[in-house]
């Protein structure tokens, strides 16, 4: 008998990392990525690129909204009808996102002002419906949060190297928090100190998200063929 | 006056799409042709058109610091603006599953046009954008607030079918082959974005 539960709690330790769940992590990263492959949510990811700082706010953002999501639906959905889904999970999101705003502005109020209505707007980030609807409401909840984690982490990387790239370029620096500006040529190459060199004004404005993502993903394509469309 | 300012405004200015990125998802998943973009973009309008005055009534009349004191004086003071977001989306969802409702009944046709993309339209950042924004800007009456979803929903629609339109000629140039779809029309919609730009400062 003992021995039986025994092997039940090895296979289950086992099963933890099991090439499926490590499949789970691992695939949004790259292979279905939420935003080069599945093009899953796009409004915030292009919206919010334009600093380091606001970008890491809203992947931790959508990272806890998509894991309490995930894990909360996948419990509820052997009591959820089929037909009010949608509303339950809007419902489900939408409280978590509150949570998410009200501490923003507690603890952050100047990127929760610059974030302005985004953060509102991850209910409707369709990488989180997506997910809930493709994966959360037909498996256990341990996989489900495998996939958030996978998933946001996949979201997150992209919106990073997006904002690294516009804030480089735009602005000439990144701002870290606690080592303020950090500048990566010598203060006296820039322009407004007497050198030559400019900034990119255009890195800043919302189209060059639009085009840094398009170049991520003809890189992601060129180097993993089997994401090419077919026109 | 004002009205058309705010119509004007929210077409080209404040763009839904190039100005704000709303509602990429769907504007990405459905332009590969332009028959359907047209229905999902009309979609879009009738939604915004129906959403933003009701979601205005909502905020003046319930959430907002204050609101309340027309049941009773006693609740001037009640804020409920932290509720916004849920409010916001449980209207949205429910309008759209009653107009999809409705449509189907009354209008068939019209259902045959839009019906497969109304219930995509829920989850339309743009939707519960409009409704953000709204509240963000804070309109004076109702008639504003209306022309300015109606605005954006034209707006929107003008984005998904023109990026339809050229996806469709796309088909015939020789795009660098790991650009093609998803990357190319990234890159389109980045100059559009540029393009619209030239509308900034407009006055109207």
């Amino acid at each position: 008998m003992s021995t039986d539960t025994n092997t039940a709690v090895e296979t289950k330790r086992a099963s933890l990392f099991s090439k499926k769940n490590r499949k789970l992590l691992k695939d949004p990263l790259d292979d279905s990525n939420p935003i080069t492959v599945q093009v899953l949510g796009i409004c915030s990811a292009l919206a919010i690129t334009v600093q380091l700082q606001q970008a890491v706010i809203m992947s931790l953002s959508v990272l806890f909204v998509m894991i309490g999501g995930n894990v909360i639906i996948s419990l509820l959905r052997n009591m959820v009808p089929d037909r009010i889904r949608i509303i339950v999970q809007l419902v489900v999101v939408a409280s978590l996102v509150i949570i998410v705003d009200q501490v923003l502005k507690a603890f952050q109020p100047d990127i929760s002002e610059k974030l302005s209505v985004f953060v509102g707007l991850i209910i409707t980030n369709c990488i989180i419906m997506g997910r809930l609807e493709a994966f959360a409401l037909g498996n256990k909840p341990g996989p489900s949060l495998l996939d958030a984690i996978g998933n946001a982490m996949g979201y997150a990387w992209i919106l990073l190297v997006v904002s690294i790239v516009r804030e480089i370029f735009g602005s000439g620096a990144i701002s870290l928090p606690g080592m303020g500006q950090v500048k990566f040529l010598p203060t006296s190459w820039f322009i407004s100190e007497g050198g030559f060199y400019e900034n990119n004004n255009l890195m800043i404005l919302p189209p060059m998200a639009l085009i840094t993502v398009g170049l991520i993903i003809w890189i992601q394509r060129s180097r993993n063929e089997a994401l090419i469309e077919e026109n | 006056m004002e009205y058309l300012s705010i119509f004007v405004k929210g077409i080209f200015i404040e763009n839904m799409i190039f100005a704000y990125f709303l509602g990429m998802c769907s504007y990405l998943a459905v332009s590969k042709t332009v028959k359907t973009a047209n229905g999902l973009g009309l979609a879009v309008i009738f939604v915004l058109g129906i959403t933003v005055p009701i979601n205005y009534l909502l905020e003046n009349y319930v959430l907002k610091e204050g609101a309340l004191a027309w049941l009773n004086p006693e609740y001037a003071n009640v804020d409920l603006s932290f509720l916004s977001f849920i409010m916001f989306i449980a209207v949205i969802a429910s309008m759209v599953q009653l107009v999809e409702m409705i449509v189907e009944k009354f209008a068939p046709a019209l259902y045959g046009a839009l019906g497969i993309f109304l219930p995509l339209i829920a989850v339309n950042c743009s939707i519960l954008g409009g409704a953000l924004f709204m509240q963000d800007r804070q309109y004076p009456s109702i008639g504003e607030a209306t022309v300015f979803g109606l605005g954006s929903g034209v707006g929107w629609w003008l984005a998904i079918v023109a990026i339809a339109a050229i996806r469709e000629k796309i088909r015939y140039s020789h795009v660098p082959a790991p650009l093609r779809g998803l990357g190319i029309t990234f890159i389109i919609t980045g100059l559009m974005g540029i393009a619209f730009m030239s509308f900034m400062g407009i006055e109207i």
